[in-house]
């Protein structure tokens, strides 16, 4: 019955798999956050320009908001909620706090999505090229320097530049 | 935002087919623009057909005469960083990896890039005239807030500039872009593919009705050995150009066998002035020489009230980016000036 229904997809999100009924116009972001909801994934400017709504699709950063729920049928996904583990906090989360990487937190976990993203490809080999490779989440409280302490300290196990 | 069917074509022939079937329908690949738009109520479709399925297109081949394929619907992200693309065509790689995010570079298609519409101000406001989105209407920019408009090749029309940093470098590089249509397969050489406004400024460039991007092929020489993309915009990352410049160089010594110089950020497509790459072949590589290849480029080049700037920037972009290319390790994260 399941398959005669156009509208039907099936997602695994952070581990779990739902099976939603969905219309072709709904974004991603909208489908985590008003169908799941899992609210930990922001919605910033809904345009693709300040990156709070970043995931881990398929293990690869991108942008939920400029993404159709339906056309991700079958994916793999890891949201901020799926970050930390036994109800351990992930190394980034714990270098935000210690670097005091956020203010307001909006933008925190799609900065966090994108650095695991950003690590993961294994790109940003200098402090220069994590700013450039991280240039796609916007923070307006200004505590962008010490984001990229935080992504510095765990990209390099501790050691800066 | 409309409402919409959401159908899958399996095969380059079967999205050919679906597009032809119903004029309301729109191709969507990594869909980084489209739903920009369609968000905005820029453009409306009573169909989104996803290509994404189409598995012989998104890969990247070595050709016969040396050159490489990269397949329309590989991600910018996947071919900037292709082994080959780094290695053969740097320029092409540091020319994607300036622009947009490493999200939406992760998301967008080589197909897309080219077809992507122009971030021009009055285009995205659907409350102002604008002959590109609504024929007739009007052009807001004439004598709006042209700050980031044309200098070069505009029309009264519209003043627009195409937004793609990869594109500049595949201008640059002399590709061909494969377009498969009702009509049959056929290339288009990558000079022809996008179009100056004239007094059809809705239509940004030559790919026929109903018709396909596969691929784009590189030829050989890809310039690695002196080569630089420089991008000068209002912010050091994650905004367009203001103006931006690709440089390949083939040297033999301090003299210059060829050169290829291509702009954005200044027209309505990536802008290339043979005759400036003509003067360049055989002259000493100094900022001399590359000063009067750029006033050569920049002939003919008009200011509206607040782009004035963009050409002296333009100037000095492109001696400074002819510098850099002599010299590539220059080169700093996100197409910075170097130091």
């Amino acid at each position: 019955m399941l398959s005669a229904n156009p509208n039907a997809i099936s997602l695994k999100i952070n581990g779990h798999t739902y099976d939603l009924n969905i219309l072709p116009w709904v974004s991603l972001l909208d489908a985590l956050r008003d169908g799941l909801n899992l609210t930990g994934t922001k919605k910033g400017c809904d345009h693709g320009q300040c990156g709070a709504c970043t995931i881990i699709c398929d293990g690869k950063r991108i942008l939920s908001c400029l993404t159709l729920a339906t056309m991700k049928n079958g994916s793999e996904i890891t949201t901020i909620e799926g970050i930390a583990e036994n109800g351990r906090l992930h190394p980034l989360q714990q270098a935000f706090i210690e670097h005091d990487a956020f203010q307001c937190g909006y933008c925190t976990p799609g900065q966090v999505c994108s650095a695991i993203g950003m690590i993961s490809e294994g790109k940003a080999n200098s402090r220069a090229e994590v700013k450039e490779l991280m240039s796609g989440n916007l923070c307006r409280c200004g505590a962008s320097t010490n984001i990229i302490d935080a992504i510095m300290e765990v990209k390099d196990g501790g050691s800066h530049e | 935002m409309n409402n919409f069917n959401y159908t899958k074509a399996v095969a380059v022939e079967d999205a050919i087919e679906k597009i032809k079937a119903n004029t309301g329908a729109q191709p969507i690949a990594g869909g980084t623009n489209i739903i920009d738009l369609w968000k905005y109520n820029l453009t409306s479709f009573n169909e989104l057909i996803d290509i994404n399925n189409i598995k012989d297109h998104a890969g990247i081949y070595e050709l016969d005469n040396g050159g490489l394929r990269l397949d329309a619907l590989v991600t910018n992200a996947d071919t900037a960083y292709h082994p080959l693309v780094e290695e053969r065509y740097p320029l092409l790689s540091k020319a994607i990896l300036a622009g947009a995010s490493a999200q939406i570079r992760n998301m967008a298609t080589n197909g897309g890039n080219l077809l992507q519409r122009t971030r021009c101000y009055y285009f995205y406001d659907a409350a102002t005239p604008c002959n590109k989105r609504a024929p007739g209407s009007g052009c807001s920019a004439l004598y709006g807030y042209n700050r980031i408009m044309a200098i070069l090749g505009t029309s009264e029309h519209c003043i627009a500039v195409f937004p793609s940093d990869m594109c500049v470098a595949l201008a640059a590089l002399d590709a061909v872009v494969n377009i498969s249509g009702p009509g049959g397969d056929h290339a288009i050489a990558f000079a022809d593919f996008h179009r100056l406004p004239g007094d059809t400024p809705h239509q940004d460039n030559n790919l026929p009705p109903a018709g396909i991007i596969t691929s784009i092929d590189l030829p050989a020489n890809g310039f690695a050995k002196n080569y630089s993309y420089l991008k000068i915009r209002d912010r050091s990352s994650y905004a367009f150009a203001l103006v931006s410049v690709a440089t390949g160089l083939d040297m033999d010594g301090d003299i210059i066998k060829e050169a290829r110089l291509a702009l954005g950020g200044v027209a309505h497509k990536p802008w290339r002035v043979k005759a400036a790459e003509d003067f360049l072949r055989g002259k000493t590589a100094s900022k001399e020489n590359f000063e009067a290849a750029a006033l050569i480029i920049l002939q003919g080049a008009t200011a509206f009230e607040y782009n004035g700037f963009k050409i002296e920037l333009a100037k000095r972009t492109i001696v400074r980016n002819c510098m850099m290319a002599l010299h590539p390790e220059s080169q700093l994260p996100g197409a910075q000036p170097s130091n």
